[in-house]
């Protein structure tokens, strides 16, 4: 052991550095951490095959939390320091709803593609409120009926009708969102997505309750996936591309239809919160999931597909079919909105819904 | 005013904050994270969604729409029926654990028991769910055996929530039981033999009365945690019926409706509370 260790100030000095070094570590870091993007997201934007480039590119850490539903989605950002998070992605029509408690930043149009947006799924009515555009639809697609062509007709599948038919009695699952779901089931009587009132649930619970009748279960999106994909079910009521494009690599048998009475459109849309504390960055990655490559990217995330809402999504031809992208404009004039009640008309909705859901 | 010791000595003035202080992070732990958000949630529950004041509508509408209240059936039902059979397997279970296992085996047979439990609770569900599927291995051996003709109906039904519940809290009940049975000395079973007690009459009058506390903590838990439980009834059940915490979380999801969600959770806290005075109880006359 030399003098030098063994001497008392020299150690004192050797632990001074060693924390002034500790120190300037973690005032590091903490800047880092200023510098990181925190982003509300759902699950298709947890793939690191489409945060990773945007991070390499921009030297930012882009730090995600998952919410299935708006409310959850709110009660986080509530419950959360303002400043605490920087971008969410959000229902379309609920867009509104984070602009009422006053949490987006309006966007700034001239900096977003929305020259090459489908025009259908731009959702003005919801993304932009008070003539400022607080939201960007950035992926979409339909609740409809997912099925396998290898067990069913599919013509028959080009009408609700067959939902409800004692044909595929104990085929079907239903996707347990009473949204899209009610939606679908106004379109099976003939009732226009966006002008549904109270008066029209009674027939809506009814068809909702032949649906029940005909199905084994009610499941979320990995439990009615799985049931779809494993063969306990042929059907899937509420499914659409975003279930069966992609299994359709290990499963090319599952397919979905738009039924001549419609499906129902869904979207999801960015938007930045007012009190981020990094507004540049914040927007940069809005423009990057809007690009091409972002959409692409988003398009075919890890966790589900769906339609890029940008018309110059860099898709290969396989992921083009797949999606069946070329047939979009036919689809989208088939499509109707996604229901969009206001809070009271909402309650009633889920009532039913748990209603259907309780019926034996 | 002093503390007195059971020698019947006064405690001195620091001897008397000792306790106090011992005890102090474990109270201060359950009134942050026990008290006041549970006085938070009463509060919740007493308001309205859009922001009124104070109402009663959340409780009204538990009590007034039957498939709300339908939910509570539904959980007591399932919860009753878990108990009851996993008590059942369970007991002879730890009995053969505990009587008939040697002893230097009896730590590896219990290490085996629980295996399970170092799973995921999800991932055990979903392997549930495979295992009970249209495709899945009951329903193959069956048709296979030609003693069914078409696959049953297993999975997304109450049954397979009941079963994924059952798989589970045998092996907590388990653990409760065999330690209680061990815990029995021998002494009590060789009086009963000098006695003239045969095995079964020494099991049914000896044995059994003396681990039914171990019982009934173990079916006590079992029903606090069952009853609370979101994800099996999720994943197995089908959402072919609704328990009462999917309807709690079926408020918050999209609406976000806390306040119905805190009245519905009050109201299943209440429930396990009338479970808990009610073991408490039945123990209480036990020991007297």
């Amino acid at each position: 052991m030399s003098a030098q260790t063994t001497n008392p100030l020299s150690i004192l000095k050797r632990h001074l550095r060693t924390a002034c070094a500790a120190t300037a570590l973690l005032l590091a870091a903490g800047s880092a951490q200023a510098a990181d993007l925190n982003a509300l997201i759902w699950c298709d934007h947890a793939d690191p095959a489409l945060l990773q480039p945007f991070e390499e590119a921009n030297g930012v850490k882009v730090n995600v939390k998952e919410f299935e539903g708006t409310g959850a989605g709110l009660a986080i950002v509530e419950q959360s320091q303002p400043g605490d998070w920087d971008v969410m992605v959000i229902d379309s029509i609920d867009v509104p709803r984070g602009v009422e408690k006053g949490l987006f930043e309006p966007l700034p149009e001239d900096k977003l593609p929305l020259a090459d947006l489908f025009p259908q799924v731009k959702m003005d009515g919801s993304t932009v409120v008070g003539g400022k555009r607080y939201g960007i639809t950035e992926k979409f697609g339909y609740n409809t009926i997912g099925f396998n062509k290898t067990k069913v007709d599919p013509a028959d599948m080009q009408s609700l009708a067959a939902l409800t038919s004692d044909k595929y009695k104990g085929k079907i699952a239903i996707y347990d969102y009473y949204l899209p779901v009610i939606g679908m089931a106004a379109l099976a009587i003939g009732k226009k997505t966006a002008e549904l009132t109270e008066a029209d649930l009674p027939a809506i619970k009814a068809e909702l309750l032949k649906m029940k009748a005909n199905a084994k279960l009610v499941g979320e999106v990995t439990a009615s996936q799985t049931a779809l994909a494993t063969g306990e079910v042929d059907i899937l009521v509420g499914g659409g591309e975003w279930v069966t494009a992609g299994l359709a690599k290990e499963n090319p048998a599952l397919d979905f239809s738009i039924p001549k009475e419609g499906a129902v459109l869904w979207s999801q849309s960015l938007t930045m919160f007012k009190d981020s504390k990094n507004k540049d960055m914040a927007l940069k990655f809005i423009q990057y999931i809007m690009s091409p490559e972002g959409q692409a990217r988003l398009a075919t995330s890890s966790c589900y597909w769906g339609m890029p809402s940008n018309t110059k999504a860099a898709l290969t031809d396989d992921q083009k079919k797949t999606l069946r992208f070329d047939e979009q404009p036919d689809f989208l004039a088939r499509a109707q909105s996604y229901p969009a009640p206001n809070a009271d008309l909402d309650k009633k909705m889920q009532d039913v819904w748990t209603e259907m859901l309780q019926a034996q | 005013m002093s503390t007195v010791t059971n020698s019947g000595r006064a405690l001195p003035r620091a001897g008397r904050a000792l306790p106090w202080a011992l005890v102090t992070p474990a109270l201060g732990w359950t009134l942050l994270f026990f008290v006041l958000p549970f006085i938070a949630m009463g509060f919740s529950s007493l308001t309205a969604h859009d922001g009124g004041g104070f109402t009663l509508a959340n409780y009204s509408q538990f009590f007034t729409d039957p498939s709300y209240w339908r939910a509570m059936v539904n959980s007591l039902q399932v919860t009753a029926i878990v108990t009851v059979v996993s008590v059942l397997l369970a007991y002879p279970f730890a009995w053969i654990l505990a009587e008939q296992v040697p002893e230097r085996w009896q730590r590896l047979a219990l290490m085996l028991a629980v295996l399970p439990f170092w799973t995921s609770y999800v991932v055990r569900s979903y392997s549930w769910l495979l295992v009970l599927a249209q495709n899945g291995v009951i329903n193959r051996t069956l048709t296979g055996l030609g003693l069914v003709g078409e696959p049953l109906q297993l999975a997304n039904t109450r049954f397979a929530t009941v079963t994924g519940f059952v798989h589970f809290f045998v092996m907590l009940l388990t653990l409760t039981i065999f330690a209680n049975l061990k815990q029995l000395s021998p002494s009590y079973r060789k009086a009963a033999a000098d006695l003239g007690a045969g095995p079964v009459r020494t099991f049914l009058h000896v044995v059994l009365p003396l681990t039914l506390p171990g019982i009934m903590v173990g079916a006590f838990l079992t029903f606090v945690l069952c009853i609370g439980d979101y994800i099996t009834p999720q994943i197995l059940g089908g959402n072919n019926e609704l328990l009462m915490p999917q309807l709690v979380m079926m408020q918050i999801g999209r609406r976000g409706d806390f306040p119905l969600a805190s009245a519905l959770s009050i109201i299943l806290m209440a429930v396990v509370t009338v479970a808990y005075l009610a073991c408490a109880r039945w123990l209480k006359i036990e020991r007297a």
